[in-house]
């Protein structure tokens, strides 16, 4: 077991008096249930009223933020069109690439920054206030981050341009926290510098920039020692600071709200041109002297300590730590990933960071009743273990009303995933036969191609048409279309309704072939033979000859079998069968039968027109 | 080309519709009311649309769509009509149709009416009654007509405390939504392909006239009326096709328009130009039909350049007989000369779009990715 990183938090569960009683729990996707139980380690003497409550606890309340969520659709925007464009990105445009879909996720937080501060503004009790600013200040830190993992990982600053980014990122970040005193160090010194920076066209190499610089240098050094500002305290003060004095530096440090201020201030004038891989140098020794011994760094300096010393990996886990919610890590991973900086790191279950760091991401959102959607294009992309997260999470997702169904349905269909596709239909159809409505049944039972289920659905029906005497739902039978070849019994369903409607449109030829041909074609349950039989008595009995001699015979033969009760394909209950032909149906059957049979041999023997 | 203003609203919205304007009115549409779906706490909110060339005070976008005030609704917003200037009907997840007021002067909503029960479950398996969802709900002042996933239809009128008729078991299937033909008919669309006509004038619980898809009964999940001429209906279903239907002759779409990719969730005629239709789908995009077409050589007669519906038809173009029938371009089923300019007018892919609604040269719609568009653009 490795060493904890930090100290586990305590959580007190109102309500429950964990001096007297137990608890127990369990672990979900995204959170923990938590209950009283009456095991209590006392003796069992005193019953105190126990906790009749059982509580949910999240570890991820982000979540559940108004204004976050804003953070998370539209960074899954950003992370989705990434994820498109990776196949187009080559050459040189690929970095500028990287770097815009950087800024944007930037933006993205910022904005969100903007409305967190404004609602602390806002907010009517200071709690809330409290708790948005510190929001704010989390948000902040992130974008700090981000920047400095852009500069010095996307963009791939080289010295010279390096400081120049560094300067943008640090004026960035300071100004917008401390505006009024940020302006007077912040505005001194662009003025000198940018001057000198904004040399025309960038065609000079570094040792060009560097002599110049030494040049200048110099020359302030020269100054300084001339006494050329003796008389004013403060020019003389600036003097020194623009030589990288770090003890001028240093008395100004109120001014300068934090040590990497300091080193970007520190780095402007006395190594401008320094190379990314000397940074952590000049880091740690402005870290150091920033501090002085009187503080230890932050959770937020080392992170930034980190990224000065090129390790990422180191960057990703102090992240994880630090913040509660796998956005920043899964997104900033996986912008990195793309920038193929990220080794294939494996870890204890096989997939590596990035997909792990997604994963986490994507089932924390699963865990939200609403923003599940978004998890399911984060899902997409990790492509070892995500289609099996997406199968196992995609079925536990409550089903309030069809038009969520159907959304989920539209996920899995589009995914191939026909097994959720069926037992999500399955689900439905049950919740619709048992609600009766059949016809809802029957459309889930089509979606899923569940030909059992349609089986199930028309066995209904035909039951109800025993029970009743007639059909319900024509409109649905009537209708079938192309799904009646879904099963077999569908298609006896609809076969049968048409011979009604043969019979009522007084076509009887048609209706008594297509009354034998439902008889011998082995599609009718052997328990509807008799209803068959019995609808074909009043045909029997018109004035015309309506059966033939051979329709006769086969007529003759299916009512035999059944009376035999010779059971042709295992039929269960012959014994009802036996029953049911006993009383005087079978009587009856058998004297119309004998006199169709002597009608039709007349008939047939007989010339046309005698 | 269209200039849409996004705005992430963190709600996954179900439905949005532009209020209406005071009939003779010059002015363009400015509010309009979302319903949010999926949440713990969803809630019918008012948001109005930013005046040109104003920069408010809080530094948002010019233009950008403002909430004004906002409801919380119990259970999912299904369908959202405005009754009228003032009033709002919802339909439900939890089976109750709602009747929501707006207060203009101190911006806000109230409950006015509700009808808890107008949607719910009877049957074997479940012993007592349990709600059922309500999927769709139009309005003619002062009726209201509702349809559920319990196959039932129902008509209310505001101010009635019980439902002045109640047509149960109208389908056996789910009904996915409704909308009046001429006014004692509405049509209804269910989940197994089918139109239905029903006459409220009739007694029985019949309906006077069913419409079916040929082939695969295809689920529908909307229609709407073309606003001049009654008897053309549009309906989208769940393979994304948009049909075209007479409901005067035969039982079956006049047209069938492969569209969309997923679910086609909702279908709107232009009201002032129906030569244009908008239809959004499940898979993230929003289409807008052109079939207006600018021929001058064709037909001389009316070569205004106006574009007006009613008189736009190809195949009159070659004769100058003008006493025949005045035919929907959208009815005309020669492929080859009725070309319909098709154009998808969101500049992004998003999660599904869910709704949308035109007024003018306005539209919004509202999206799972929790964005509202809104463009006040459309035929620029």
């Amino acid at each position: 077991m490795e060493e904890l990183d930090g100290e586990p938090t305590v959580t007190l569960i109102p309500g429950v008096n964990s001096k007297k009683k137990q608890m127990c729990f369990d672990w979900g996707p995204g959170e923990m249930l938590v209950c009283e139980t009456t095991f209590n380690k006392k003796e069992n003497s005193e019953t105190v009223p126990g906790c009749p409550f059982i509580y949910i606890i999240r570890k991820d309340i982000d979540v559940y933020s108004q204004i976050l969520r804003k953070l998370f659709n539209e960074s899954h925007g950003i992370f989705v069109g990434l994820q498109r464009i990776e196949e187009e990105l080559t050459g040189k445009s690929r970095k500028a690439q990287l770097v815009r879909v950087s800024k944007n996720y930037r933006s993205v937080i910022r904005a969100c920054m903007e409305e967190m501060h404004q609602a602390a503004v806002a907010a009517k009790d200071p709690a809330s206030g409290r708790q948005f600013s510190s929001q704010v200040s989390i948000l902040s830190a992130m974008e700090l981050i981000w920047n400095l993992c852009e500069i010095l990982f996307i963009e791939v600053a080289p010295a010279g341009p390096l400081l120049l980014h560094l300067l943008d990122w640090v004026r960035l970040h300071v100004c917008e926290v401390d505006s009024l005193l940020a302006d007077v160090l912040g505005s001194e010194n662009p003025s000198k510098h940018e001057s000198f920076w904004n040399l025309p066209g960038n065609t000079q190499t570094l040792t060009e920039l560097e002599l110049k610089w030494q040049h200048w240098h110099e020359e302030c050094e020269r100054h300084l020692q001339d006494g050329t500002f003796a008389s004013s305290p403060h020019l003389e003060c600036l003097c020194k600071i623009m030589l990288g004095d770090e003890a001028a530096l240093l008395e100004q440090k109120e001014l300068l709200n934090n040590w990497y201020h300091f080193l970007v201030t520190r780095l402007l004038y006395s190594h401008p041109t320094v190379k990314p891989i000397d940074l952590h140098f000049y880091a740690q020794s402005s870290l150091d002297l920033f501090l002085g011994g009187e503080s230890s760094p932050e959770p937020l300096d080392n992170i930034l300590m980190a990224a000065f010393e090129f390790d990422i990996h180191q960057v990703i886990k102090e992240c994880s730590i630090a913040l509660s919610n796998w956005w920043f890590v899964a997104h900033l991973t996986d912008l990195l990933d793309h920038c193929k900086l990220l080794q294939s790191h494996n870890l204890y279950f096989g997939s590596n960071m990035r997909e792990f760091l997604l994963l986490e991401y994507a089932s924390g959102l699963f865990a939200h009743h609403s923003l599940w959607q978004l998890g399911v294009d984060y899902f997409d992309y990790c492509p070892e273990l995500g289609r099996v997260s997406l199968e196992l999470h995609i079925e536990r997702i409550p089903l309030s009303t069809e038009q969520k169904a159907l959304k989920v349905l539209r996920i899995c269909e589009q995914r191939q995933m026909t097994e959720q596709v069926r037992s999500i239909c399955k689900i439905l159809a049950m919740k619709a036969v048992r609600n009766n409505r059949l016809g809802s049944a029957l459309s889930w039972s089509i979606r899923a191609k569940d030909a059992a289920f349609a089986t199930l659905v028309s066995d209904r029906f035909l039951r109800d048409y025993c029970e009743r005497g007639c059909f319900s739902d024509l409109d649905l039978i009537d209708n079938l279309g192309p799904a009646m070849m879904l099963s077999d019994r569908l298609t006896f369903l609809g076969k049968y309704r048409e011979f009604h409607r043969f019979y009522g449109e007084k076509r009887f030829f048609d209706a008594a072939s297509l009354l034998l041909s439902l008889m011998t074609s082995q599609i009718a349950p052997r328990c509807f033979w008799v209803t068959l039989l019995t609808d074909a008595l009043p045909l029997l009995e018109q004035k015309q000859v309506i059966f033939t001699t051979e329709q006769t015979y086969e007529l003759m033969r299916c009512l035999e079998d059944l009376a035999s009760g010779r059971p042709v394909q295992g039929e269960a209950s012959a014994q009802r069968l036996q029953e049911d032909l006993e009383n005087t149906k079978l009587e009856i059957l058998r004297l119309a039968l004998a006199r169709n049979l002597a009608r039709a041999i007349i008939k047939e023997g007989s010339l046309e027109g005698s | 080309m269209e200039d849409f203003c996004a705005k992430f609203v963190s709600q996954k919205i179900s439905k949005t519709r532009w209020r209406p304007l005071p009939p003779g009115s010059l002015q363009t549409a400015e509010t309009f009311a979302t319903g949010s779906w999926d949440n713990e706490e969803n809630y019918v909110s008012l948001w109005s649309i930013g005046d040109f060339g104003n920069v408010d005070s809080d530094g948002g976008f010019e233009g950008e769509h403002q909430l004004l005030c906002d409801i919380k609704h119990h259970g999912d917003v299904m369908d959202l009509q405005f009754f009228d200037q003032e009033r709002i009907v919802t339909a439900s997840s939890t089976g109750c149709v709602t009747v929501f007021l707006h207060h203009p002067n101190n911006q806000t909503l109230s409950v006015s009416q509700q009808w808890t029960t107008a949607h719910y479950h009877t049957g074997p398996g479940s012993p007592s009654r349990s709600n059922a969802p309500c999927t769709g709900v139009v309005c003619d002042n002062p009726e209201i007509v509702t349809v559920g996933e319990d196959g039932r239809i129902n008509l209310f009128r505001a101010d009635h405390k019980e439902a002045v008729r109640t047509i149960d078991n109208a389908d056996s299937s789910t009904l996915h939504a409704v909308t009046f033909l001429r006014t004692p008919e509405i049509l209804t669309v269910n989940s197994i392909g089918q139109l239905k006509i029903w006459d409220f004038r009739k007694q029985g619980n019949e309906p006077s006239q069913i419409l079916s898809l040929t082939g695969d009964r295809v689920p529908l999940h909307c229609v709407d009326r073309h606003p001049n001429q009654q008897h053309v209906v549009a309906t989208g279903g769940q393979d994304g096709m948009l049909s075209i239907w007479d409901v005067r002759q035969g039982t079956m779409p006049v047209s069938l328009l492969k569209a969309h990719e997923a679910e086609m969730w909702e279908v709107h005629f232009h009201p002032s130009n129906p030569d244009h239709l908008f239809t959004c789908s499940e898979d993230g995009s929003l289409w807008h039909w052109d079939a207006s077409t600018d021929v001058p050589e064709k037909s001389s007669l009316f070569n205004q350049g106006v574009r007006s519906s009613t008189f736009l038809s190809h195949s009159i173009s070659n004769q100058a007989n003008v006493h025949q029938s005045l035919i929907s371009s959208w009815l005309s089923t020669d492929p080859a000369k009725d070309r319909i300019e098709i154009t998808s007018l969101l500049p992004s892919r998003t999660l599904s779009v869910n709704s949308l609604d035109v007024l003018g040269p306005c539209l919004v719609c509202g999206t799972d990715a929790e964005a509202i568009y809104v463009t006040r653009q459309l035929f620029s």
